[in-house]
């Protein structure tokens, strides 16, 4: 891990990624302290004179959404939102998509084609669909986005992780290990897991970008994060007709989810080359 | 076959033993009636083309073909008298890397590049609870240093990758040898190996052999390797022994038609050649092999009898003339003279 870290520092991109990572989820641990408004609240100046949202200026440095509201606070706000569904949401498909995509791969066998079968009726069901579904049963939140997305997301990594462990199962050291006596749940976890652990990071870190995406999407369908509660999805899709007048309702989030998005790629790709077993040891 | 040095029961004994793999077309004979015996302290060559089946043989004995697709139809696996075919799945891990050791031909990845050649040798102590932590660590030492792989305090640091071919093949050595199994199987330990390499890896498996008290199963295609390392020698020819022998008496005479052509298709040293003789043709592929002897599409002394019906391993003599020779036995209804 050290040699990992050492190579990370290298690499002014990961850098980057890492600085933007760090300072979207400051601002979304201390959203009270740092945002400079109640990102609720609708100022009587928040609006010019015909009702139209405020551009940016020295008060509202983002400008204001259609409501009068400070849109730079509501994207500090916003943060928590995307923090909270990227990384829980991400990281439980991750787990669901690696435990089902490892056990078919290694065991194969009717286990392996019962559980890959049903990968593959996942991937045919219109994941938007079972999203909206779940959402509309289940009481819109926050966490139940997260899990929403998660039961949708994972079907990728399942069939990512499906095909990396087959692979893998097939190497030389496995069957070598086989010959030593080892189980093959000791084998699963010991010596096939780690080979996985690159694919599960960048995985990882490009679900996250398709995770806000999700989420913006389930938010303008109004069976994602409730207003008043900001998002950075929700708040394009309920500016979007307003872009010709107020571009920077929608210019300003999607920055912010673009930043976000390419930050924990960057770091993904890093971790990637840093983790590669061939190469350690090698400076 | 001969027991070396008077011992009475074999280590290992294969009786009859089929094994066949199911195909889209069909299911697919690739072992059919595969009898060898290893006795303590042995080393048994089993020598034959790609696709004979050799290697189907030893994985059968190690129990790590994959089923389905094989299956084994009949026979038996006797190992110290206990039949590894009958032995529940977990006794049987308890068997592997414990009282059989295994290298495989691909030094280059049968390591995990993953961990240190430390760590790998120390977990196959662990595996069979012979050692754990510093002292695993320790024995792990011992046993580089016993394969000529040192200095061990650095060696054990390094990942597989820092390493040379032959020094990896030493590094397998000492895991399969970790244990001190009772049995070595070698598939092909040498072929991914340059030349000079090769003859270093024999002579270690020849010095072990004698150290560790261990009966070696080696597994090749090069007639050389055997010749160098093995008591005897069994020819494996389209899923069956067709000729078992002394190494000595074997390459002295052979009898089977196959392992005539075997010899004469190897160049030898000092000799001038145009061209050397090929044996005409290929290893009937399983599924399409007929009732008698797999060799008779190929043979130059073939007889009507041979296609019709397998011939049996039998005992065999000496050319005409000389005096018979105990425990050579060929698979022949027509053997060279």
């Amino acid at each position: 891990m050290r040699s990992a870290w050492s190579r990370i520092r290298r690499d002014k991109a990961a850098l980057f990624g890492l600085a933007v990572i760090a300072v979207v989820t400051f601002a979304a641990l201390f959203a009270p302290f740092v945002a400079p408004f109640n990102p609720d609240q609708q100022f009587a100046n928040g609006l010019t004179l015909q009702g139209a949202p405020r551009p940016p200026d020295g008060v509202y440095w983002f400008g204001t959404d259609l409501l009068g509201r400070d849109l730079l606070s509501r994207l500090i706000w916003g943060a928590r939102a995307s923090m909270i569904i990227g990384l829980a949401a991400n990281l439980a498909a991750v787990v669901i998509g690696t435990t089902l995509g490892a056990t078919a791969g290694f065991l194969g066998g009717w286990i392996g084609t019962v559980i890959m079968r049903f990968t593959d009726l996942m991937m045919a069901f219109p994941a938007l669909l079972l999203a909206i579904a779940l959402a509309a049963i289940l009481h819109p939140s926050l966490w139940i986005v997260a899990l929403v997305i998660a039961l949708v997301n994972w079907v990728q990594i399942a069939r990512v992780i499906y095909t990396e462990t087959r692979a893998l199962a097939a190497r030389e050291f496995v069957e070598a290990v086989r010959a030593l006596g080892a189980g093959r749940w000791r084998i699963l976890a010991r010596h096939v897991l780690p080979h996985l652990l690159p694919t599960i990071l960048v995985w990882g870190t490009l679900g996250i970008s398709s995770t806000v995406l999700i989420e913006a999407t389930l938010s303008f369908l109004g069976v994602g994060v409730q207003p008043p509660t900001p998002s950075w999805g929700g708040i394009i899709f309920q500016s979007q007709s307003y872009f010709m007048v107020a571009p920077w309702l929608v210019v300003f989030p999607g920055l912010a989810i673009i930043f976000l998005a390419l930050s924990f790629n960057l770091v993904g790709d890093a971790l990637r080359d840093a983790l590669d077993p061939t190469q350690r040891g090698i400076t | 076959m001969i027991p070396k040095d008077g011992a009475s029961a074999p280590l290992l004994a294969i009786e009859d033993l089929a094994v066949s793999f199911g195909t889209e077309s069909g299911r697919v004979s690739v072992l059919d009636g595969v009898n060898l015996s290893i006795f303590p302290g042995q080393a048994v060559g089993l020598v034959g083309e790609s696709g004979s089946g050799k290697s189907v043989t030893a994985m059968s004995v190690m129990r790590l073909l994959p089923s389905p697709p094989s299956r084994v139809d009949r026979g038996r696996i006797l190992f110290r008298g206990q039949d590894l075919l009958a032995l529940p799945a977990g006794k049987m891990r308890a068997m592997r890397g414990d009282r059989i050791g295994m290298i495989f031909q691909e030094p280059m990845t049968s390591l995990n590049p993953t961990f240190t050649v430390g760590f790998q040798i120390a977990e196959a102590l662990a595996l069979h609870g012979k050692a754990r932590g510093v002292a695993a660590h320790e024995r792990a030492g011992a046993l580089l240093e016993r394969v000529g792989v040192g200095p061990a305090a650095r060696r054990l640091r390094q990942y597989p990758h820092e390493l040379s071919g032959g020094l990896r093949q030493r590094v397998m050595m000492a895991i399969a040898l970790a244990c001190d199994p009772d049995l070595l199987i070698a598939d092909e330990p040498t072929t991914a190996l340059d030349v000079t390499i090769q003859a270093q890896i024999l002579d270690l498996i020849a010095r072990l052999r004698a150290e560790f008290g261990m009966s070696v199963l080696l597994i090749t295609h090069d007639l050389g390797v055997v010749a160098e390392v093995c008591d005897l020698v069994a020819v494996m020819y389209a899923g069956r022994i067709v000729e078992q022998a002394s190494a000595a008496r074997l390459f002295a005479a052979p009898r089977h038609p196959y392992t005539l052509g075997l010899m004469e298709s190897a160049p030898k040293l000092g000799q001038r050649v145009k061209e050397l003789p090929t044996i005409p043709g290929m290893v009937p592929p399983p599924g399409k092999r007929g009732p008698g002897c797999g060799f008779v599409g190929r043979c130059g002394r073939a007889l009507a009898r041979c296609a019709a019906e397998p011939p049996p391993l039998a005992p065999v003599g000496g050319p005409v003339g000389s005096s018979a020779s105990p425990g050579h036995e060929a698979a022949c209804w027509n053997p060279v003279p």
